[in-house]
């Protein structure tokens, strides 16, 4: 790849090009996250002079039962939503990916919720949920069962990850899409010969051929499940504040933007932000083993 | 179609039949929401598909009850400055990244793609405490500056799209004297218009959805603040109250549905492109 040697008042324009870039990573990002955990030892609540607080924020961690339950969920949410967004979106991009009338309109269908507004179609699925009135009870009472409380303390966390995995299959079936797409058409037609099975082609050509995506797909999906918030907030969120299943990032929002408990917040934040980083260590790492096979 | 009819096996048929299903979860929310939507408040528990007695009722009276306008206005302002703010600064960056050689380039851009993984809510805390001590809490300018300091999806996909223009364009313009700042100008970003375009609908779409920033800097101002913050505050002040509710969700998913129909390719490219929602 060639590229040009930047001369003279040039290297200026490549600086001056550079320099949003640039206070975004030093400020934005990178300076934030030292921010975070800087903040992490101390207590503060904007209102008076931050008191260096050592390492309590996190000591008080393990004891905290709010914080154990965010954490037990958000682990929860994750195992729930990961493997059912891959598996799902792979799933309908390969019965996408076929000769099959009406495509297009198929396309825009399971494509629509990944566009839309969580908040505006969280106040859907809150009306598909009601207790009393909404659609899924009122199915239940045809048949006869009792109504289900699917936004209370019991089943939220299932109801919630149904929800958002509505709304990702969108963007990762695009991702497989392009991943099947770009699989040449001589290798089905080799096996074709051979008299391979529907099964045996899927399992020697396709997912051999899908695995980049199926990679890719999980570690995108794996960091956007411990960032879940719009859906949860919509939809567990109770009048008192609290949320009937509160995530990690619920409980950073409370205790940080609620109560102003920066000091709480940035250790609840710092955790989050290691569980993300050795979730990805661990998928590359596995990556990697799979490749040297 | 009738052709692709003809040419369906039976595997396509069991792949059709599964798909129809999926699209009725998929889709079937939705015509239930428009649904509810034209229902009168009378007929809100009516489990039938189809209104009795359709009507536009629960759009006018939301105006009534909320300034809705002003939350539209809100949301469309903050959402094309900082789509702008995105184009230009990520655009500017992978411009570099694609074609100037500088020490540090790789490491750099590195950097870039590794704060995919930081947690917005990391980020969040400080930027909260800085922003609330130079006064700015209470304002959109906290909604929209951040979006003035590049990107690392945007430029990865701005970067891709200019390695694909021949670097002869840029080195005879530049034999002819011309700064990077004209070749990024005249020749670049003109060039780019498919990418850009991809990429300004993905940006606008995400500021347009955002929840979370608008609840920590603007949580109940309804004047300045967000439609997806109205509407979070619409939904506690009106429980209950689905035909409204529904109406209200119409509303605030409309412009971006609206763009979703009119520009699907470049939808479907940004997200192929960047896997980003």
């Amino acid at each position: 790849m060639g590229s040009l040697r930047p001369m003279g008042s040039e290297r200026w324009w490549v600086l001056a090009f550079l320099l949003p870039t640039l206070a975004g990573l030093l400020l934005a990002s990178f300076g934030s996250i030292l921010a975070t955990l800087a903040l992490s030892f101390t207590d503060w609540d904007l209102l008076t002079s931050p008191v260096s607080a050592g390492l309590s924020n996190y000591a008080d961690l393990p004891s905290d039962r709010l914080f154990m339950k965010a954490l037990w969920n958000t682990l929860a949410f994750a195992a729930l939503y990961v493997p059912m967004t891959v598996v799902l979106s792979m799933l309908i991009a390969m019965g996408l990916n076929r000769p099959i009338a009406g495509i297009g309109w198929f396309r825009v269908m399971f494509f629509l919720p990944a566009v839309c507004s969580p908040t505006a179609t969280g106040l859907l699925w809150q009306w598909i949920y009601a207790p009393d009135s909404g659609v899924l009870n009122a199915g239940l009472s045809l048949v006869g069962a009792d109504s289900v409380n699917w936004l209370g303390p019991r089943m939220a966390l299932y109801s919630v990850v149904i929800v958002n995995v509505w709304g990702a299959i969108g963007s990762g079936m695009i991702i497989f899409l392009a991943g099947l797409q770009a699989i040449p058409k001589e290798f089905y037609e080799v096996t074709r010969l051979d008299g391979a099975t529907a099964w045996q082609r899927l399992r020697f050509v396709t997912l051999p051929a899908l695995a980049p995506s199926i990679f890719f797909q999980s570690v995108l999906t794996t960091i956007n499940a411990f960032q879940a918030f719009d859906y949860i907030f919509v939809l567990t969120r109770s009048g008192n504040g609290n949320s009937t299943m509160p995530t990690l990032v619920f409980s950073i929002y409370r205790n940080g933007f609620r109560f102003f408990r920066m000091g709480d917040a940035a250790a609840q934040a710092i955790v989050l932000t290691a569980m993300i980083l050795l979730l990805t260590l661990i998928y590359f790492r596995i990556e990697k083993k799979w490749g040297e096979q | 179609m009738g052709r692709a009819m003809t040419r369906m096996r039976r595997n396509d048929w069991a792949a059709f039949l599964a798909l129809c299903l999926g699209a009725v979860a998929m889709f079937g929310p939705f015509v239930w929401l428009l649904s509810t939507s034209l229902k009168p408040m009378a007929e809100q528990f009516d489990m039938r598909l189809l209104p009795q007695q359709p009507t536009l009722g629960n759009y006018t009276r939301l105006f009534e009850i909320m300034p809705f306008h002003l939350l539209i206005w809100n949301s469309l302002k903050i959402s094309l400055i900082s789509t702008l703010g995105q184009l230009l600064t990520c655009s500017m960056a992978a411009f570099m990244f694609a074609i100037v050689r500088f020490p540090g380039r790789n490491i750099l851009f590195a950097l870039l793609l590794v704060t995919l993984m930081v947690p917005a809510q990391v980020t969040a805390i400080p930027q909260f405490i800085i922003f609330k001590t130079i006064g700015l809490y209470g304002t959109q300018a906290p909604l929209y500056i951040p979006s003035f300091l590049g990107g690392a999806f945007g430029t990865f996909l701005m970067r891709q799209y200019f390695r694909t223009i021949p670097l002869e364009l840029a080195e005879a313009a530049r034999m002819d004297g011309a700064s990077l700042a004209r070749i990024f100008f005249t020749i670049y970003l003109p060039l780019a218009k498919p990418a850009l375009a991809a990429f300004a609908i993905i940006a606008f779409m995400v500021s347009w959805n955002d929840l979370f920033s608008a609840l920590i800097y603007l949580p109940s101002d309804v004047d300045k603040t967000t439609l997806t913050v109205g509407l979070a505050l619409f939904q506690q002040q009106y429980s209950g109250h689905w035909t409204l509710m529904m109406a209200a969700s119409i509303i605030s998913m409309a412009p971006v549905v609206i763009a979703f129909f009119m520009a699907q390719k470049q939808f479907v490219a940004g997200m192929a492109m960047t896997g980003f929602k």
